[in-house]
């Protein structure tokens, strides 16, 4: 559905050039929900605005939807939704005279416009909301609309730049249950961007996480925790000596990263916390070191990010 | 309709004719903008009390004042008023993009396969029609005060006045695309630039009252010449000269307008 190689975008600030992406390889199949994350600044957008036509790439290739992004606007665009990070109904309009609109800018007669509009309305509990203009909209209600909006045409490929950011708990799961239904029914390609690293946790099948405009890291969820994070133990001990003698062991058995004790508290990293934890709380008991508590935690995506740039993608955040 | 009526679509829409395409996203987009302006009527009234209050306010005075350039004043003054509304239309058209721009309404349409030219022509298609229902509306305000109404020099002179708006609104919509995303801008420009156009175009009194730099300063504005044109037009005169120039700034303004907004609409958002 995607295939990007070598995609780079430059931009002239201040006479300098600055390179916001930084030849992107990237490859996503037809049917796939990939979740795209990184700090501000890192690209995201950059990228997405490439592959969605509204940038030329400085450089590299792209083929969205089978169509040559550079070479053949016009074929991707007919193919591919994009919900913006800002509202995308303009604020004089009514709301279902702009779904017809995009549903016409789309090639559908205007009868067949209608239709559509009326079926997205449903779709995302808008029906009420038909004839108000976006202005007197919540913002959950806001953010559905520019998804119908995105969706008029039933594209095999839908872009969306932060869904959800925003929304209050309630409006992110709302609407995380219609993009997900979205791709039950119609197979529909995901491929967005988003900030909340939990989201992307929990709803992604794929994590791809860009950095300075370079991808660091592709995989599921899963696998992006188990190789670049590993497990955390957190162990115990009555007293220092103890806890020393804790730390060897774990210095033994710990697979990533260091080891690190903090008072009577001994921290390593393992790959799976379920299948180590019982074997080294046995050798420090075997040692005659008594444990008082122990705890397995597993990671999260910014515990990945930080393992890959000695960064928190939160405190990323907060400091771009 | 189902969904796969909608894909069927979508492959049978690629085999239209580029012409014909071109065609429905102008036509497209006109809807667009025409639907608010069809939904709320009022509101063309409303973006018209400046050049009423012009016309109810201000022209009285020039009536006061005598004849003006061997006519009655209101034969004078009604141009000028539609010319104010040709200069400020086409301003609040590129305002309006503006918005769209810093909102995400553009960006979603410039992701729709809908050519980048028809979105101008369209857009520009409503302005003009606005215009001319607007124009038309002062001018029949105007026939009671004693305004003369030649049929032919005002038909012309409406034309003329549409071309002028169409330069304008291009020009605008260029500005508002080149001031995004602050917008700052359009702002100084439409401020900076805008109301010495105006002044220089003796919309409110005739230029000749003033000194001989203003009077120069004047003849490089073509505003003021396609004033000068629709004078005379609307005074039911078709052999003057002012006609021939007027007509060429009209057209000029127009190139300029409709090359520079494509290009910059193509350039990239």
């Amino acid at each position: 559905m995607i295939h990007a190689r070598g995609l780079t975008k430059r931009f002239k600030v201040k006479k300098e050039s600055v390179e916001a992406v930084r030849g992107i390889d990237l490859d996503v199949e037809a049917g796939q929900l990939v979740a795209f994350l990184g700090p501000n600044g890192a690209g995201k957008s950059t990228t997405l605005r490439m592959l969605t036509t509204l940038l030329p790439p400085t450089s590299g290739t792209a083929t969205v939807a089978g169509h040559d992004v550079v070479t053949d606007p016009a074929g991707v665009r007919r193919r591919i939704g994009y919900v913006g990070q800002n509202n995308s109904a303009g604020e004089n309009f009514l709301v279902r005279d702009e779904l017809v609109h995009q549903g016409c800018s789309y090639g559908l007669t205007r009868s067949q416009a209608r239709r559509r509009a009326d079926e997205v309305l449903e779709l995302l509990d808008l029906q009420l909301l038909a004839k108000r203009k976006p202005g007197t909209l919540s913002g959950g209600q806001r953010r559905r609309l520019d998804i119908a909006m995105g969706l008029i045409h039933l594209p095999p490929l839908l872009f969306l730049d932060e869904p959800s950011t925003g929304l209050d708990p309630q409006n992110r799961a709302n609407i995380w249950e219609h993009v997900l239904r979205l791709r039950e029914e119609y197979g529909t390609t995901l491929f967005l961007t988003t900030h909340y690293l939990e989201e992307a946790d929990s709803m992604a099948e794929r994590v791809v996480i860009i950095d300075h405009g370079e991808i660091i890291a592709d995989g599921t969820a899963e696998q992006l925790k188990s190789e670049l994070a590993g497990d955390h133990l957190a162990v115990t001990t009555h007293d220092e000596a103890g806890t020393r003698k804790a730390a060897e062991i774990a210095a033994r058995i710990a697979e990533q990263g260091e080891v690190t004790v903090d008072g009577t508290v001994v921290r390593l990293r393992v790959a799976r916390a379920n299948a180590a934890l019982p074997a080294y709380l046995r050798s420090v008991e075997e040692s005659g070191v008594k444990v008082a508590t122990a705890e397995a935690t597993r990671p999260t995506l910014d515990d990945v990010f930080l393992a890959l740039t000695g960064r928190s993608l939160r405190e990323s955040e907060e400091t771009a | 309709m189902t969904a796969e009526a909608v894909r069927q679509h979508r492959i049978g829409s690629e085999g239209r004719g580029i012409g014909m395409k071109f065609l429905s996203d102008i036509s497209n987009v006109f809807v667009r903008e025409m639907t608010p302006v069809l939904r709320e009527p009022l509101g063309l009234v409303f973006s018209m009390v400046q050049p009423l209050l012009f016309l109810f306010l201000f022209g009285p005075l020039l009536g006061g004042a005598g004849e003006f350039g061997g006519t009655s004043a209101w034969q004078w003054f009604v141009p000028g008023v539609l010319i104010l509304m040709c200069l400020f239309g086409p301003m609040m058209a590129g305002y309006n993009l503006l918005v769209e721009l810093m909102g995400g309404s553009m960006e979603r349409m410039l992701v729709t396969p809908v050519n980048r030219t028809a979105m101008l022509i369209g857009r520009t298609l409503k302005e003009s029609l606005v215009l001319l229902v607007q124009a038309v509306l002062i001018i029949a305000l105007a026939l009671p005060l004693g305004f003369q109404f030649y049929p032919l020099g005002v038909l012309v002179g409406l034309a003329l006045l549409v071309v002028l708006g169409v330069g304008l609104g291009g020009l605008s919509f260029a500005l508002a695309i080149l001031a995004h995303p602050s917008g700052q801008l359009f702002y100084i420009v439409t401020q900076v630039g805008l109301f010495p156009l105006m002044l220089l175009s003796g919309v409110l009194l005739p230029i000749d009252f003033g000194p001989t730099w203003l009077q120069v300063a004047a003849k490089i504005n073509p505003i003021m010449h396609v004033a000068d044109a629709v004078r005379a037009l609307f005074a039911g005169t078709f052999a003057d000269i002012s006609i021939v120039y007027g007509t060429l700034a009209a057209f000029l303004v127009a190139l300029l307008g409709l090359v520079v907004g494509t290009r910059t609409m193509r350039r990239g958002i």
